[in-house]
C-alpha cells in the first residue's frame, strides 16, 4: 500500500519513535509572534536554557501590533509590551525577527511562505492554530500551544502523536464569483466544525489543482475551522513557480534540487485514506456565515436556518443561541441584511491576489453610507505591491481605509474592535462569540463578497454585481 | 513549567454541555495581552459568566452555589476548538478546573491540558448526559486516572480510554523538555544527516 503526502513528510522528520504511536519528530522550521513568541522565549530563558536552532526561527510581530497609518511598535500600548518582549528576547537568542516596517514583517502565515521561510516539505509550526495556512505550499504545518512551543524552541523537535489521514477531494470547476474561500466555507458547512478532529486533512481533485498557491494557502487556513491541526495540498508546477526567487528560499541550482524534491511529495495513487470525503467543486456558490461557529455557513443566497426545523435538540438549542447573538431570525433571507463594517485581511484573504480580487469590484464604487469598511494587508511586501499596482488608490477612492499590515480586526487584541451589536462581515476565518469583540457580530465571506457588502450596505450575492458591471 | 500531576479527584460536575465551546469563548484575547497565567480565572468564559452589563449572570451554571468551584466540566463536542491559546487551559485551571468530561475535543487544546495537569476525558454523549443528570444537584464524582474510571454519584463505575504515554506523563508530571533533552544526541545526529541529504531544507548562513 502507498504512502500519503502526509505520511511522506511525516516519516522523513522522524528522530526516534517513542512507541504507542508517537514519534519525536524535528521541527525544520519554528515561526513565532508577539503575542505566544516573546512569552515562549521568556520561558525558555527562565529555564536557562538556550534556543536549540536560531537559524530555524523567525519572528514578526503581528497580533498586538495596531495596524493604525503611521504605527509603531508601541501605537497599541497594551501590545507595546509584547512587542519589546519579542524584539529583545528575538536579538538575545540570535532569532531573526522582521519587525513593523521593514520588508518581510506581517501576518505570521502570509510572510513565511511569501518569503520562502516556508518551503515544500519541511515541519513547520507556530503557536497559532492558523499555522496549518501554510500546508498550501505543501509543508506540514501546524498550531502549538505555548508549552509546545517552548519544547519546539528548547529541543528543535516535538513529541506527537500521529493523527489519522482524511482526504477532501474537490473536483468540478468553481462557478465564476466563487473562491477557495467559499469552497472552505462549504467544506465546514457540509462537514461540520469537528469533522477534521484527529485528522491530518490532504485538499485533492480537479478544483484544487486548479487554484493559485494564494487561494491553496486560504483553503488550507480554515482547516482548523474544520477540527484539523494539518491540511496541505501536493506541490506542484505552480507551487515551484511561486516560490522560485523568494529571499529565503534556496537560490540557484539549490532550488532546481529542492524543487526535484518537491515534485515527489504526492500521495501514492494506491494510498488508502482514513476517511475520504468528496466535493462537488461546481455546486460551490458565494458562501456566508450566518451564526457563531464556522460550520454555520450557507449559500448566500439562502435562509437562515429555522430553529424548528433542526434535527435535534442540540442544534435546535445552539441554533437559537447562535440566532440571538447574531441579531437574525431563522427562517429569514441571509442576503439582504444590513451591514455596519466590512474588514478586509487576516491570514485567510490578505495576500495581492485577494486585495486585487476586492479591488476588482471596489472599483468605480463606492462604500455605502454607515458602513465602515478597512482593507488591512498582510504584510509589508503586500502592502507595497498593492501600492505599486495603485490598488490602495482603487481602495481609497471607494471609501476603504488602507491600513497598515497585522492581524488587526480579524483577532481584536490590538484595540480594533467591531463594536458590540455591530454587524461586520469579514474576510477572516472565525465567528466566535465575541471575536472581533465583545457582542461584535461577524459573517465570513471571501474578499469579493465584503466588498459586496460594503458597496451595498448590505449582505449581497457578489455575482449580482458582476453580472451588471 | 512545573506540571500538576493528576491521581485522583473527587468533587461535583458542572453540567455545560454545549458544542463548539471556542477557546475565545474561554478566554477572550485580550485578557492575554495583559494579564498573567495566574491571573486568568476571574475572566475564564466572561462571554458566559457575566452579562453585558458586568455583572455575574445568576443563572450560569458556573455561577450557582452548587457549582461555582467544581473541577470537573462536563462538556459538549469540540470542546476547545479554535484558537491555539494555551491561556484556555490556564483560565480553567484558574476557576478551579481539573478534568473535562467531553465527547471530543480541539486537537490543539487537547494537547495543551496535557501540558498543564488537566485531564480531558472523552465519552460518548449519551454517558456524558446520563452523569449530568446523576450530577445535577451537586453530587460528587470521583475521577481515577490510575484505574481509569470514573465513579458516578450512584456508585457505578465508568471507564474510559487515554493514550498509555500520556497517562504516564499526568500521573507523575513528567517535563518533556527534560525528557526529549535526553535524546539531544540522536536530535544532532539526525540533523547532520539531514543537512547532507537536504542541504535546501537548511537556510544559509545570515550574510
Amino acid at each position: 500500500m502507498g504512502r500519503t503526502l502526509f505520511d511522506r513528510i511525516w516519516d522523513a522528520h522522524v528522530v526516534r519513535e517513542l512507541g504507542a504511536g508517537w514519534s519525536l519528530l524535528h521541527v525544520d522550521r519554528h515561526l513565532l509572534h508577539d503575542l505566544s513568541g516573546g512569552p515562549a522565549l521568556a520561558e525558555l530563558a527562565g529555564r536557562g536554557l538556550p534556543v536549540h536552532d536560531p537559524a530555524l526561527v523567525a519572528a514578526t510581530p503581528d497580533h498586538a501590533v495596531s495596524s493604525r497609518p503611521g504605527r509603531d511598535g508601541t501605537t497599541y500600548v497594551p501590545g507595546g509590551k509584547l512587542w519589546a518582549a519579542l524584539r529583545d528576547r528575538s536579538a538575545a537568542a540570535g532569532v531573526r525577527l522582521y519587525d513593523v516596517g521593514q520588508p518581510g514583517q506581517g501576518i505570521v502565515h502570509v510572510m513565511g511562505p511569501e518569503l520562502g521561510i516556508v518551503l515544500p516539505g519541511l515541519t513547520v509550526v507556530c503557536g497559532d492554530s492558523h499555522t496549518c495556512t501554510n500546508g498550501g505550499v505543501g509543508a506540514l504545518a501546524f498550531g502549538v500551544g505555548s508549552s509546545e512551543s517552548t519544547h519546539a524552541l528548547a529541543t528543535q523537535t516535538l513529541r506527537l502523536q500521529r493523527p489519522k489521514t482524511m482526504r477532501i477531494r474537490c473536483d468540478g470547476v468553481l462557478g465564476a464569483g466563487v473562491t477557495a474561500k467559499d469552497l472552505a466555507l462549504h467544506i465546514i458547512g457540509r462537514l461540520g466544525a469537528a469533522a477534521g478532529t484527529g485528522y491530518a486533512i490532504e485538499y485533492a481533485g480537479s478544483a484544487v489543482q486548479a487554484l493559485e498557491v494564494e487561494a491553496r494557502l486560504t483553503l488550507c487556513n480554515l482547516t482548523v475551522e474544520l477540527g484539523a491541526r494539518f491540511g496541505m495540498v501536493a506541490p506542484d508546477e505552480k507551487t515551484i513557480a511561486w516560490l522560485r526567487g523568494r529571499p529565503q528560499a534556496p537560490q540557484g541550482d539549490a532550488f532546481e534540487k529542492a524543487a526535484a524534491h518537491w515534485r515527489t511529495l504526492q500521495s501514492d495513487a494506491d494510498t488508502v485514506f482514513d476517511r475520504e470525503e468528496t466535493i462537488d467543486a461546481g455546486a460551490v456558490v458565494p458562501t456566508m456565515t450566518w451564526g457563531t461557529s464556522p460550520e454555520h455557513a450557507i449559500a448566500v443566497d439562502a435562509r437562515i436556518p429555522d430553529p424548528a426545523s433542526a434535527a435535534s435538540a442540540d442544534d435546535r438549542d445552539a441554533w437559537t443561541a447562535a440566532l440571538a447573538y447574531m441579531g437574525l431570525e431563522g427562517g429569514a433571507p441571509l442576503a439582504g441584511t444590513p451591514v455596519d463594517w466590512v474588514f478586509i485581511g487576516s491570514c485567510t484573504n490578505s495576500r495581492l491576489s485577494d486585495l486585487r480580487a476586492a479591488a476588482a469590484i471596489a472599483r468605480g464604487r463606492h462604500v455605502a453610507p454607515n458602513v465602515t469598511a478597512w482593507v488591512v494587508p498582510g504584510s509589508e511586501n503586500v502592502k507595497r505591491a498593492a501600492e505599486a499596482e495603485g490598488l490602495h488608490t482603487v481602495f481609497e477612492n471607494a471609501g476603504f481605509a488602507w491600513r497598515e499590515p497585522g492581524c488587526s480586526m480579524c483577532v481584536a487584541a490590538n484595540g480594533e474592535q467591531v463594536p458590540p451589536k455591530a454587524r461586520c462581515v469579514s474576510t477572516s476565518n472565525r465567528n466566535f462569540v465575541g471575536r472581533q469583540g465583545p457582542q461584535a457580530r461577524t459573517h465570513l465571506a471571501s474578499p469579493a463578497m465584503a466588498v459586496a457588502a460594503a458597496v451595498t450596505g448590505r449582505i449581497t450575492d457578489v455575482r449580482t454585481l458582476v453580472a451588471t458591471s | 513549567m512545573s506540571m500538576q500531576p493528576f491521581t485522583a479527584v473527587n468533587g461535583r460536575a458542572a453540567p455545560f454541555l454545549r458544542a463548539n465551546v471556542d477557546t475565545d469563548v474561554i478566554i477572550r484575547i485580550e485578557r492575554l495581552t495583559s494579564l498573567q497565567k495566574d491571573q486568568l480565572g476571574p475572566f475564564a468564559l466572561e462571554a458566559v459568566r457575566f452579562r453585558a452589563d458586568g455583572s455575574e449572570d445568576p443563572d450560569c451554571v458556573f455561577n450557582q452555589p452548587t457549582f461555582r468551584g467544581a473541577p470537573f466540566v462536563l462538556a459538549g463536542p469540540n470542546f476547545g476548538c479554535g484558537s491555539s491559546r494555551e491561556g484556555a487551559v490556564w483560565a480553567l485551571q484558574g476557576l478551579g478546573i481539573r478534568s473535562v468530561i467531553a465527547p471530543s475535543y480541539g486537537d490543539i487544546f487537547y494537547s495543551n491540558c496535557f501540558q498543564n495537569g488537566v485531564l480531558p476525558i472523552r465519552l460518548p454523549l449519551a454517558q456524558i448526559e446520563a452523569l449530568a443528570a446523576q450530577c445535577a444537584d451537586g453530587a460528587p464524582i470521583t475521577v481515577d486516572l490510575e484505574k481509569k474510571t470514573i465513579v458516578a454519584p450512584d456508585g457505578t463505575s465508568i471507564a474510559f480510554a487515554i493514550d498509555p504515554l500520556r497517562r504516564e506523563a499526568l500521573l507523575h508530571g513528567l517535563d518533556d523538555i527534560g525528557l526529549t533533552l535526553k535524546d539531544d544526541a540522536l536530535i544532532r545526529a539526525w540533523q547532520a544527516k539531514d543537512r547532507s541529504a537536504r542541504p535546501w531544507a537548511w537556510p544559509a548562513p545570515r550574510t
